[in-house]
């Protein structure tokens, strides 16, 4: 790993991707910077992985181009790509043991002498001990650091991870998570990680895209986009958010006022990417604050009335449902930072947040009904 | 208290009892294979060697027990061309198929897709029709006034200028006939083979011959041995494609015995020609499955 190359940016353009009728990917067009940590994210069927297949060269594009710095690639077959994968299921050769499964590409490429290279790599991922057993004889997490090692040993311009962690349990998970984070710090080779796992690119990336139907939603920095979604899917998919359709009502000093359910919610200018009359008012769960009713709410804050129909305590925090006077179903999380006092199932209640922290959302062309009534959290 | 203790007693006795009924079970189960065993094989061999030793009476067909090794060279030196040549023509045919079938075993569990189950059927569909009957079918077939001979001709590659009585009709006969031996195994070994580590080597800068031979071939292999050995060891015994598509100068090691026992009626000679092919065959593939375990058949 001694040549330093220049690690260049990797360019989608328009690429599309037709099975049939069906468009996989549409026409997407994108730039990863050389060196970033990418997270495609989406639920499955969004796309993502066929993206991912596209730039490693084992699936063709119906249209566009893929590129890396300003050399073309989109015609380029797969064993010719200086990119490399780490699969899903790993694909791990079961005849060849852990040395020769990760020294692969490098014979492949005539290079002679592997010996001192193979184990630098296998140091990297602490699995020196087990260079000579066979891909078998190790746990899921060993067998997933030696796909990483085998793939990343050849130097890639990008490192294309297909849920690579799927497999693992959740405590593993983490500790993976911190792992390839650490390696990719250590190797500054761009990695496009795709994932269906939020809380995964958002711990993992520098920059998270989320992709639905084809195409990309939203991209940007994740405490970005977790703070600020401009979309119902983004607002829904990462993280959980409160959706509440309404009607611009006026404008404020650097505000704008939404009415909706008879209530009047405030949202920042900065904040509200709603651009006609029809506004989503969004609020994070987190956010907001519960309150017996009656109590006292700090002036400025936007308040809905309710009763408290599900609490469940999460050990860090409680997660309250409640329901407001027209039926609709709000979620709250408060940090157990006090103990009991806890609002009881039937409490009527006042659910209030800061109006700085609600985003607008373009509710033209969606049904108020099918923004709120699906309460949906992936998590 | 009484009934603590009884309990107690009683559940320490069970797993043995337990245990000796599984392993009665176990040895149950093995009987009827060990019977068939005794009655068709061992038995058999043991008499088949006890034949091998036996002195001529001098009447025709009637033997006395005896220990007679002469009986082995005479048979090697009578018919040893005829180990050779039957080794090379079921050598032939056993990579004949191998080249014919690997293709198809691949194109079938990579493409086969839904018409698998179909495709399979119809590789094992000939044997549904009697072996005797379809190498008699290819007499008709490679018939010297027939199409296919007459296209070589035409072509002149053929050095005797007939395909019938050669031993390339015998060659021919053993791949057609053993073929599904050979592409049944090979599918097994190929449809457990996860495609993605196809995609992995080409992701890994093999090209498409490299992925076959660094990954798709040695993860086939077990599939390689079985069929290879299912074809080879039947082969090498035939006779009925030697006796059908051949002359008198294509015998193979098969019509020598079937002609010993049948015509000439000299069991001894015919048992102690069984005798050596088995054993050949069982050092030959004694050897070959050793290679095979190891990387040198890679």
């Amino acid at each position: 790993m001694a040549e330093s190359r220049k690690v260049e940016d990797l360019h989608l353009q328009n690429l599309t991707k037709r099975f049939g009728d069906f468009i996989a990917v549409d026409d997407l067009t994108l730039t990863i910077p050389a060196g970033s940590f990418f997270a495609l994210l989406g639920p499955s069927g969004c796309g993502k992985t066929t993206t991912l297949r596209m730039v490693a060269g084992l699936e063709d594009p119906s249209e566009g181009l893929i590129s890396i710095g300003d050399r073309d690639v989109t015609g380029l077959r797969a064993f010719k790509r200086p990119v490399n994968t780490v699969f899903q299921s790993y694909a791990l050769f079961p005849h060849l043991d852990i040395f020769e499964n990760v020294a692969f590409g490098l014979r492949r490429r005539g290079i002679k002498n592997v010996t001192p290279t193979v184990e630098a790599m296998l140091d990297l991922v602490e699995l020196t001990p087990m260079a000579r057993r066979k891909p078998k004889q190790l746990s899921g997490g060993q067998q997933q650091r030696v796909a990483v090692a085998r793939a990343l040993i050849n130097e890639p311009d990008v490192l294309l991870l297909d849920e690579p962690l799927g497999a693992l349990d959740l405590k593993l998970r983490r500790q993976m998570q911190i792992e390839l984070k650490r390696i990719q710090m250590e190797v500054g080779t761009t990695f496009v990680h795709v994932t269906h796992d939020q809380e995964e690119a958002m711990t993992m990336a520098d920059t998270v895209a989320v992709m639905n139907e084809g195409r990309i939603e939203q991209m940007g920095d994740p405490a970005d986009i977790y703070e600020l979604p401009t979309t119902v899917f983004v607002a829904r998919f990462l993280g959980q958010s409160n959706l509440f359709a309404g009607q611009r009502a006026g404008a404020g000093a650097d505000s704008v006022k939404v009415s909706a359910h008879g209530h009047e919610f405030s949202i920042p200018n900065s904040r509200n990417n709603a651009p006609g009359a029809n506004v989503i008012v969004g609020v994070r769960p987190e956010k907001m604050t519960i309150v017996d009713a009656g109590d006292p709410i700090p002036d400025g804050h936007d308040r809905i009335a309710g009763r408290t129909v599900d609490v469940s305590y999460t050990g860090v925090s409680t997660q309250y449902l409640v329901q407001t006077s027209w039926g609709e179903e709000i979620t709250v999380f408060e940090q157990n930072t006090v103990v009991g006092d806890r609002s009881r199932v039937g409490d009527s209640v006042e659910v209030h947040w800061a109006p700085d922290h609600a985003f607008g959302l373009d509710g033209s062309g969606l049904a108020p009904a099918a923004v709120e009534s699906e309460s949906v959290s992936v998590s | 208290m009484p009934p603590l203790i009884s309990t107690s007693a009683s559940a320490s006795a069970t797993p043995p009892q337990v245990a000796a009924r599984k392993a009665r079970t176990g040895y149950l189960l093995l009987l009827p294979g060990m019977g068939w065993l005794a009655v068709f094989f061992a038995i058999p061999f043991v008499t088949l060697i006890i034949t091998s030793l036996q002195v001529p009476t001098g009447a025709s067909g009637v033997y006395a027990p005896g220990f007679d090794i002469a009986n082995y060279g005479e048979a090697i030196s009578q018919y040893g061309n005829l180990y050779v040549r039957s080794f090379i023509y079921a050598g032939l045919a056993t990579l004949f198929a191998l080249i014919i079938a690997y293709p198809l075993a691949y194109f079938i569990a990579f493409r086969g897709g839904q018409w698998k189950g179909l495709l399979l059927v119809l590789v094992i569909a000939p044997t549904f029709a009697s072996f005797l009957l379809r190498t008699y079918a290819w007499r008709t077939i490679l018939a010297d006034e027939g199409p296919v001979t007459g296209f070589f001709n035409a072509l002149g590659v053929l050095p005797e200028g007939r395909i019938l009585s050669t031993s390339i009709a015998v060659i021919a006969g053993l791949t057609y006939n053993f073929l599904p031996f050979m592409i049944l195994p090979l599918f097994a070994a190929l449809d457990k083979l996860d495609p993605r580590l196809i995609e992995a080597s080409n992701d890994l800068y093999a090209s498409p011959v490299t992925t076959f031979r660094k990954v798709v071939w040695p993860l086939s292999l077990p599939g390689v041995v079985a069929g290879t050995l299912l074809t080879f060891i039947p082969a090498s015994g035939d006779y009925i494609n030697a006796q059908l598509l051949g002359s008198i100068t294509t015998r193979m090691i098969g019509s020598a015995i079937q002609v010993n026992f049948i015509q000439f009626r000299d069991y001894p000679i015919a048992s102690a020609l069984s005798v050596i092919l088995m054993f050949i065959i069982l050092i030959i593939v004694s050897i070959y499955i050793r290679r095979s375990g190891t990387e040198d058949l890679v």
